[in-house]
């Protein structure tokens, strides 16, 4: 039977187990993702990469409990996925701020559904406003930020929750390069402190290698692993990481498996 | 080209108050204009005799019965056709099955003015106020209903992710994003249901009323009594002007978290 828990790794936060998924749409049936196998680990940070259109995006929504897998399953703490949980926050690529909210009530959000009291949730807010440093914005609304800030103020709020497991989709993928750089270096160190466990969706070879312990290399449609990538950089990792000999070395690597995907799409 | 330039520049720092000034007192030399060609002077009554007309009719009291009365009609037809369009454009956006029972006879019924109806509604509720405030009820409430409708459908999916994401349920959902979400569209409805109530008030006091300023209009028309034509259509687009700013000061207070105002 598909999912013995038997068969898991001992430390697996998430295991993905054969999942497949099927749109039906007007031409047809789509299969967005066919035989998706590979676990994340605890406190592990794992980077998905893939050319557009193979599934990254629905992988993710399914390990969030918002979309359901046609066939197989997904595992959180050996509990089957049913729905979304607060054990699974999610960082969008679109910010997905409510906009009628300051920043502080933003972030407040998942507090208050969760009934604390509201000195708790006073002082679990203070502490995500400080760690995104935008203490000063507290009174803000999303419409007064920059990208970037908003960008930050969805981390922090994904992080209040305390979720198990952080899943990012291409949340940088809208910024300019510079917020991107400084958004990925302020993830790290805060992953570094934390090893919250963090499930990271790019199209973006470098932001994969510099935040990830492992790169899973997605193929074109049907979405599969085509394979994983283990990189052996130790952390603390900063922006000058990108320059030394085996971040290249990967990057060659990697970049040119991923490659040969956009080709395939292309055609 | 240097001249030019400079003259922009001199434009841009006139302030607004100022051009609007410029434009009223164009106008008025335009329609004093048109008041004194003989062609057109039967339409346009001057300036002058508009006021006359005013003082006239203040002196009788008339012009206030008959300002009070319409506003009446118009505010309560609009209140009732308010209260009514926002649970029914809730539950059609909420509610699949509701939303497929009702949208197509709102869609139906909306292309149909509602003046249409005034012999339907004079049978049922008699000649009197009543008869008023039931047709601009029928039209505030379909055009509030649509676009409040459209504005509960139209809620940033990825907001509602979000919000599941954070722990929200149904109940929820629909009270922390959904109803704020709405807001923008509602105070378009309310724009759009007030234009509509002034725009049926007019049409249905011409109808057959006692009072009401499309009464005052159009039994002025009828002795070519063409100052007090004027007279009533100068006031109904006051009101109109005065509903529109009370909307955009809703909207300042309400939607100023907006990125872009919608309407």
């Amino acid at each position: 039977m598909a999912g013995n828990p038997c068969s898991m790794k001992v430390r697996a936060k998430v295991k993905i187990d054969n999942v497949k998924k099927v749109f039906a749409g007007r031409n047809g049936e789509t299969v967005a993702l066919n035989g998706v196998n590979f676990n994340i680990e605890e406190n592990e940070f794992i980077c998905v990469v893939g050319p557009s259109g193979c599934g990254k995006s629905t992988l993710l929504n399914i390990i969030a409990g918002l979309e359901e897998p046609t066939e197989g399953k997904v595992y959180v703490d050996d509990k089957e996925v049913k729905g979304t949980g607060a054990e699974r926050g999610v960082v969008f690529q679109q910010y997905a701020l409510f906009p009628w909210l300051t920043v502080r009530k933003n972030i407040e959000f998942g507090l208050k559904l969760k009934n604390l009291r509201q000195d708790e949730i006073d002082r679990i807010t203070k502490r995500y406003l400080d760690m995104v440093d935008l203490k000063e914005f507290a009174e803000s609304y999303p419409k007064e930020l920059s990208g970037g800030m908003k960008q930050r103020v969805a981390i922090a709020r994904a992080y209040a929750v305390n979720p198990k497991v952080l899943l990012m989709d291409e949340p940088f993928g809208a910024l300019d390069a510079q917020s991107r750089t400084q958004l990925q270096s302020e993830l790290l160190k805060t992953w570094e402190e934390e090893r919250k466990t963090c499930f990271f969706i790019t199209h973006d070879v470098d932001e994969a290698i510099i935040l990830a312990q492992r790169v899973v290399i997605m193929s074109a449609r049907p979405g599969r692993v085509k394979e994983v990538v283990d990189v052996d950089i130790t952390y603390p990792r900063t922006q000058e990481t990108k320059m030394t000999k085996k971040f290249l070395e990967l990057k060659r690597y990697i970049w040119g498996n991923v490659y040969q995907e956009y080709l395939a799409v292309r055609k | 080209m240097r001249k030019q330039g400079k003259l922009t520049d001199l434009m841009s720092h006139v302030p607004n108050w100022v051009w609007l000034l410029i434009s009223l007192v164009m106008g008025f030399m335009v329609w004093q204009l048109l008041a004194d060609t003989p062609k057109t002077s039967i339409v346009f009554a001057s300036p002058k005799e508009i006021v006359l007309a005013f003082i006239k009719e203040e002196k009788l009291h008339t012009i206030w019965t008959n300002i009070g009365i319409s506003l009446f009609r118009v505010l309560a037809g609009f209140a009732i056709g308010f209260v009514v369009a926002i649970p029914i454009a809730f539950l059609m956006g909420w509610y699949k099955i509701f939303r497929n029972l009702v949208e197509p006879w709102i869609q139906f019924i909306r292309n149909i003015p509602p003046i249409a109806y005034i012999p339907l509604i004079i049978a049922g509720v008699g000649v009197g106020e009543r008869a008023k405030v039931t047709v601009i009820f029928i039209a505030t409430f379909l055009v509030m209903v649509v676009s409040i409708y459209q504005g509960v459908r139209n809620v940033d999916e990825t907001l509602i992710k979000a919000a599941k994401i954070l722990g929200a349920n149904n109940r929820v959902i629909f009270l922390k994003v959904v109803v704020p979400a709405s807001i923008p569209f509602i105070l378009v409805g309310v724009r759009l249901g007030l234009a509509a109530a002034l725009t049926t008030l007019v049409a249905a006091e011409m109808t057959g009323a006692s009072s009401g300023l499309g009464m005052m209009v159009w039994s002025a028309g009828q002795y070519f009594d063409m100052p007090v034509v004027l007279l009533g259509i100068i006031i109904i687009g006051i009101i109109g002007l005065i509903f529109e700013e009370i909307v955009k000061f809703l909207e300042r207070r309400l939607t100023g978290w907006q990125e872009t105002h919608v309407a």
